[in-house]
């Protein structure tokens, strides 16, 4: 307990943090150590780099796209919030709190999961998965499996299966429709950050 | 619709001409039941004999002429019965589908041991012995290998590994705490003296305990089946009734073992313990092995695609053979053989023996499951009961309570560890959903003798077991409504759930190994990255690993296809024969559809009867038969009479 209560007094506004993410003190501790350890060069912050010398998170057929999520767009490097607020999208949603409509939206909501997942896809930002983004996920993810005609047929046809308003482009509405019967919940959490 | 009409009559035509004819053939027979009727089992040769004149013991050689017609039932004695039970059973089971409505709430298992009862009573009263059908060799050998192979095959293999934690957790100290807990209760009860059962020792009492307490996976599939609960909850009650069977065979061995010792050592204890490992692991062990060799022995059989199913069934029943040759847990070898082989195999057959293997697998277990329900009726009634009061309700009191304890302290030490964690309903649900079947009574009926209490506890049993199935099973569907369980959409089939589902698992990995941290997608994709660098390139032939994304979207092509040509050409019956099983074209409600659906029924019913009584020797059974048959033939008609008046009446209306 001595030790945690030190390593929390290094981070600085750890009671916002935790007030924001709901992680526990326990958990805080456990991610800033993870935090140091990728955080080779002990700058306080991390850089692409530091995430690429992961080795298992490189093979993954997402990895540069999950990396990409932990960078607001136009920063370069991580502090040690930023990466704490990320992480907490994958906590499980607690269910004791009572819906607080005066609250903004917890971060690990169904929603919010929903959203980071739609980012994945929507890597220039404009609110739509386009045909090309989907492409780009499915090679990725499909790799060396399919022919690249099959690969439009199934990207055309997961269009066709989505698109509500007939855009040739999935909304985030039109996302989260499609996955409704879907236990995000359960598929979107990391057991150990509850 | 005039020509399925034409075809209809046309098939009524030609069953007629059929019983017609076979109601002729069969008269001369009518001079056969002269002969007094002889106990079953008993092998006679009827000499062959002139038509004209009567029975002749020992016929002059020189002088009998050339036999016209001769007939000799002892020949085909059994396999004629057994193939009239299992149709009888088969009867009645399609005699409840005609009112489907009767099936939505009372589950089919319930019916069928109420048929069960019915024809029991008609055997009791003409003093006929049911066959023994619910004896050990021939259930465990026979019925029950069937309905664990479908249950195996069919299972959801990612929730099921999922939750392979909780499962076990459940089978092997949920079983382990209801014997015990039951045990020592019991022996409680019966120290008091109202009960007048003190003379059953602590060891008997454990024994029956752990016969009781195992959850059935027969009674328990029947009734979830087409209850549709949320996946976690389906998968750990499925799971639980058959990995529970290491623990009760155990259990069992343990205490028969033991009743018959008058000092229990420590030793014996420590040594049920490495028992235990060895039937449970090897259980498991035996039925990977066989999955890895049926698949292997898959992989050279693009030659003879005919028999390729006959592999998958011969090597299961083998696995559950071999296993029961050791003594060891047959049905977790049988399950984990099917898990195993289900995956390679069907990349390996081709496309027609993979629907004639699911198909078969399929139709055995419903068959396996028919009877075995039928027969727990038949024998209800034919078997000889002892009956107490005392211990039997406390059996049944102890049983509930220590369940619902059982699942509320196990829920609280496994909820820390599970990403979902279980809720008070669905533990209810858990607890509630312990069925007892025909493993525990088959158990109980092959208990030696030597046990002085025997019929005390079969009767026991049988309260127990139709208990949970009536009470339970009937009342399970509605309390489910009523708590508002979290419920299941089966049909989550669509490719952008895949698609979407697998970039969130990809994620899900790598945010896991930015943590640092493991958890079961860890191991998962380790074995994944195994099973695609060794296994398939050994066990499956065209190794061209093919995303699910992939299989997801050709299977929905498919089906488009299909059900475009369907409506092209306007034919069912070509789209249901190649389409899988998961189609369930439904009966077209027309009401001289079901008017000569059940012509149908009863010409054939007709046929049977005149089969039965002209080649049965005793005149009892066929009475027996006979007579459910008439009470299914008038149920059918009845209904279907309705269901018709009901139809043309609302069509009046409209």
């Amino acid at each position: 307990m001595g030790s945690t209560n030190s390593t929390l007094s290094k981070i600085p506004n750890v009671e916002e943090l935790m007030q924001e993410t709901g992680f526990t003190p326990a958990h805080i501790v456990r991610l800033y150590d993870r935090f140091e350890a990728l955080d080779k060069e002990k700058t306080g912050h991390l850089r692409p780099q530091d995430f690429g010398a992961i080795n298992r998170l490189a093979m993954n057929p997402i990895g540069d796209r999950i990396i990409g999520a932990f960078f607001s767009p136009g920063q370069e490097t991580v502090d040690f919030h930023s990466f704490v607020r990320i992480l907490a999208h994958f906590r499980p949603a607690d269910k004791k709190h009572p819906k607080d409509p005066s609250m903004p939206e917890p971060v690990n909501s169904r929603t919010s999961k929903l959203k980071f997942a739609f980012q994945l896809y929507d890597q220039d930002k404009d609110g739509k998965i386009s045909r090309a983004e989907l492409l780009q996920v499915l090679r990725s993810m499909l790799e060396m499996q399919v022919t690249e005609e099959q690969l439009e047929s199934i990207a055309d046809r997961t269009i066709q299966e989505a698109d509500l308003d007939k855009d040739d482009a999935i909304s985030f509405e039109e996302f989260r429709k499609s996955l409704e019967k879907v236990n995000i919940d359960h598929k979107m959490s990391i057991r150990f950050l509850r | 619709k005039g020509h399925t009409q034409l075809r209809l009559s046309q098939m009524k035509l030609a069953v007629n001409f059929l019983t017609i004819g076979l109601v002729i053939l069969s008269l001369p027979c009518g001079s056969y039941t002269e002969i007094p009727p002889k106990p079953p089992g008993s092998v006679t040769v009827l000499p062959p004999v002139k038509p004209a004149g009567g029975p002749q013991a020992f016929p002059d050689a020189e002088n009998s002429n050339l036999p016209v017609f001769t007939m000799d039932y002892a020949r085909i004695q059994v396999p004629f019965e057994v193939t009239l039970w299992v149709l009888l059973a088969s009867f009645a089971k399609i005699g409840f589908h005609v009112y489907h409505k009767i099936t939505f709430w009372v589950p089919e298992s319930c019916l069928l041991i109420s048929i069960g009862l019915i024809v029991g009573a008609i055997m009791h009263s003409v003093h006929e012995e049911p066959p023994a059908v619910l004896s050990y060799n021939v259930f465990f050998l026979f019925m029950l290998p069937p309905i664990v192979l479908e249950s195996g095959y069919f299972m959801p293999t990612r929730p099921f590994f999922e939750n392979v934690g909780t499962v076990l957790w459940f089978a092997v100290v949920g079983t382990l705490w209801n014997s015990i807990g039951i045990g020592m209760s019991l022996y409680a009860v019966c120290q008091i003296e109202a009960f007048e059962v003190q003379d059953i020792n602590l060891q008997e009492n454990m024994l029956f305990a752990a016969i009781i307490s195992a959850v059935d996976p027969v009674a328990v599939l029947s009734v979830f089946e087409d209850v549709s609960v949320n996946e976690q909850l389906y998968i750990v009650v499925f799971g639980e009734c058959l990995f529970n069977d290491a623990v009760t065979v155990v259990l069992y061995n343990m205490f028969i073992f033991v009743a018959d010792m008058p000092v229990v050592e420590p030793v014996d204890v420590f040594l049920g313990v490495a028992r235990f490992f060895v039937v449970g692991l090897g259980g498991m062990g035996f039925g990977v092995i066989f999955g890895f060799v049926a698949s292997f022995t898959t992989r050279f059989t693009s030659n003879v695609r005919e028999i390729e199913p006959l592999f998958i069934f011969m090597y299961s029943y083998l696995a559950y053979l071999v296993a029961e040759l050791f003594s060891i847990s047959s049905i977790m070898a049988i399950v984990t053989c099917a898990l195993t082989m289900k995956y390679y195999v069907e990349e390996n057959v081709s496309q027609r023996s993979c629907t004639t293997i699911r198909h078969v697998v399929k139709m055995l277990g419903t068959i396996s499951e028919t009877l075995i329900f039928f027969f727990l009726g038949v024998v209800t009634i034919t078997t000889e009961h002892e009956w107490n009061w005392g211990y039997i309700m406390f059996t049944l009191l102890l049983a509930l309570v220590w369940r619902g304890l059982g699942v509320l302290v196990l829920t609280q030490i496994i909820n820390p560890f599970r990403t979902i964690p279980f809720n008070f309903k669905d533990q209810f649900i858990l607890g509630y959903g312990g069925l007892r079947g025909a493993i525990s009574f088959a158990l109980v009926f092959t208990l030696p003798d030597s046990i002085g209490r025997k019929k005390l506890f079969l009767t026991t049993t049988i309260c127990m077991i139709m208990f949970t199935v009536f009470i339970q099973g009937i009342s399970i569907r509605p309390l489910i409504e009523f708590i508002n369980v979290r419920r299941t959409n089966r049909n989550l089939e669509t490719i952008n759930v895949e698609i979407h589902s697998r970039l969130i698992e990809h994620t899900i990995a790598g945010v896991e190994d930015l943590c640092g941290q493991w958890s079961h997608y860890y191991w998962k994709d380790k074995f994944l990255k195994f099973n695609n660098r060794i296994l398939r390139k050994i066990l499956i032939r065209d190794n061209r690993a093919e995303s699910s994304i992939v299989a997801l979207y050709k299977k929905l092509e498919l089906q488009n296809a299909m059900e475009i040509l369907d409506t092209v050409s306007g034919d069912i019956n070509a789209g249901s024969s190649i389409v899988s099983l998961q189609y369930v074209y439904p009966l077209s409600p027309s009401s001289s559809c079901s008017l000569s659906l059940s012509l149908y029924f009863a010409l054939s019913l007709i046929l049977l009867l005149s089969l039965s009584l002209a080649c049965s020797p005793s005149l009892s059974l066929s009475l027996v038969l006979s007579l459910t048959l008439s009470c299914s033939l008038f149920c059918s008609l009845f209904c279907s009479l309705s269901l018709s008046l009901s139809l043309s009446l609302s069509v009046f209306v409209h």
